[in-house]
């Protein structure tokens, strides 16, 4: 019916115009292809950590560590490039499959705030740092691969590594699942402590506790104001 | 365990078994001391089951308390007074020097774990050092790109296939593991600082040498009460996985490890 009044509609305009109108059309229909091309997992990484480094240098407000804009940046710049469903999961452990989707949601809420929380820090230490991307290992049917970088600027070089999912048309075709700083993933580092809370609480008590922690961080946070 | 007192050194074994004892004493003594501390009652209903990484946990936990009160009522106080009132030159030349001593040993550890380019690279580092440097004092060989390969003689154990054996925490000296334990007297004993005479000297040097690593880490204040839910197992956890990325320089090979896939 909509259809129908809008071929009409398009009939009754003069043809320049239903050209133009055409041309957008097609442009939008477009432009998510042609924004979301899947690139090379060390592409992808190089492009990311880049892309971060120069809001870092470009952002006073980030710069300076505000938490909301922090948050804006992960949300924005971050997030839609890790898949941080599983990297909960995979922090969870075998409980994961055992929690409802509204336990679910309040983890990776709390555990994502907690690591914001821990690597906001870090962000107010950028300076001229460089990235530089290790030459990648890997077939181009491997649906996870392992990139390695060199963080490089003021001291030794820092190793950081990333493990990556193949997501096809997803965002830049590739999420990160698991991140090594010096050597130590960040999933695996929580891995032990998650199931200790879960062992004596269970997965609610694991909630509560991360949702105090996150809470006091917070007041520690503002008190340092 | 037995592997971990084979060395392949001069230094004897009754004298080794000796430092052990003493080690192990010092840990026993400190463990029955807090018994009763609330982080050991804790670590027992924590851990139903033995973490087989760390089958000495509650033992370990208390001298982690142990060392946790340590460091807050002495170590820190100290670390925090000596950054107050010592000039930036100071303290960038005491942190050199030292880090001097350790690219000595690592080059024989590099030596050790047969590669070629750190061991050179490292000899290069302690020559331009010792030399333009002033004994160490000044860090050219970082302005001329010569890179540090940090190696101790653990690392050349666990390089040669020695497995890290329990993690073990130390007094004063914090996370260790049997192997590493037992290399590092090797490393205390190989160090220059062990030969300084006379004895006051040494122990002045070595304080130093702790207090400048306390330094180190003052920027990161109380962070580890703030990303950790158990600052136990998670300074373990990342000791134990940094340390093994260290052996395998940084590309470990994979821990089975059955990781969940939703």
């Amino acid at each position: 019916m909509n259809l129908m009044i809008s071929t009409i509609k398009h009939l009754e305009m003069k043809s320049g115009k239903t050209l133009a109108a055409l041309g957008v059309a097609l442009a939008l229909l477009f432009a998510p292809f042609a924004h979301a091309a899947d690139l090379a997992p060390d592409e992808f990484i190089k492009t990311l950590c880049n892309s971060l480094l120069e809001s870092v240098k470009t952002d006073k407000n980030l710069k300076s560590g505000d938490p909301e804009r922090i948050r804006q940046v992960v949300d924005t710049q971050v997030l839609p490039n890790v898949n941080f469903q599983r990297m909960t999961a995979s922090a969870v452990g075998p409980q994961w499959r055992s929690a409802t989707d509204e336990q679910k949601a309040k983890l990776q809420e709390q555990f994502k705030i907690l690591l914001m929380h821990t690597y906001s820090g870090a962000l107010t230490q950028i300076r001229d740092q460089t990235v530089t991307v290790k030459p990648l290992r890997s077939d181009p049917q491997d649906k996870e691969v392992l990139v390695k970088t060199e963080v490089k600027g003021g001291g030794e070089p820092i190793q950081l590594d990333y493990r990556l999912e193949k997501t096809p048309g997803v965002g830049m075709g590739w999420k990160i699942y698991n991140l090594n700083v010096l050597g130590v993933w960040l999933v695996d580092t929580y891995r032990t402590q998650f199931s200790q809370e879960i062992n004596a609480k269970g997965i609610d008590g694991l909630i509560a506790t991360l949702t105090d922690r996150n809470q006091s961080n917070g007041n520690t946070q503002s008190a340092k104001k | 365990m037995q592997a971990a007192l084979r060395f392949p050194t001069t230094l004897s074994r009754k004298r080794l078994a000796l430092v052990l004892a003493g080690v192990l004493s010092v840990l026993i003594g400190v463990s029955t001391a807090h018994a009763q501390a609330p982080s050991q009652i804790q670590a027992q209903t924590q851990s139903t089951t033995v973490n087989p990484k760390d089958p000495f946990e509650s033992f370990n936990r208390s001298v982690f308390e142990f060392n946790d009160r340590l460091d807050q009522s002495i170590t820190k106080p100290i670390a925090q007074t000596y950054v107050k009132v010592t000039p930036d030159l100071v303290q960038t030349g005491v942190r050199n020097f030292f880090g001097n001593l350790s690219d000595m040993w690592s080059t024989v550890n590099n030596a050790l774990q047969l590669k070629p380019a750190s061991t050179a690279e490292s000899l290069a580092r302690v020559g331009v050092n010792t030399i333009l440097g002033l004994g160490g004092v000044i860090d050219w060989a970082t302005k001329m790109d010569l890179n540090k390969h940090p190696e101790d003689f653990g690392q050349t154990l666990g390089y040669w296939g020695m497995g890290s054996g329990p993690y073990l925490v130390l007094p004063l000296l914090g996370p260790s593991t049997l192997r590493d334990t037992g290399a590092m007297a090797l490393d205390l004993k190989t160090s220059p600082v062990s030969r300084v005479r006379p004895a006051e000297n040494r122990y002045e040097l070595t304080a130093l040498n702790l207090v400048d690593k306390r330094a180190k880490y003052l920027d990161l204040g109380d962070q580890l009460n703030e990303v950790a839910l158990d600052r136990y197992s998670f300074v373990r956890d990342v000791f134990l996985q940094k340390r093994r990325s260290e052996v395998f320089d940084g590309d470990p090979p994979e821990e089975d490890d059955p990781e969940l896939s939703q």
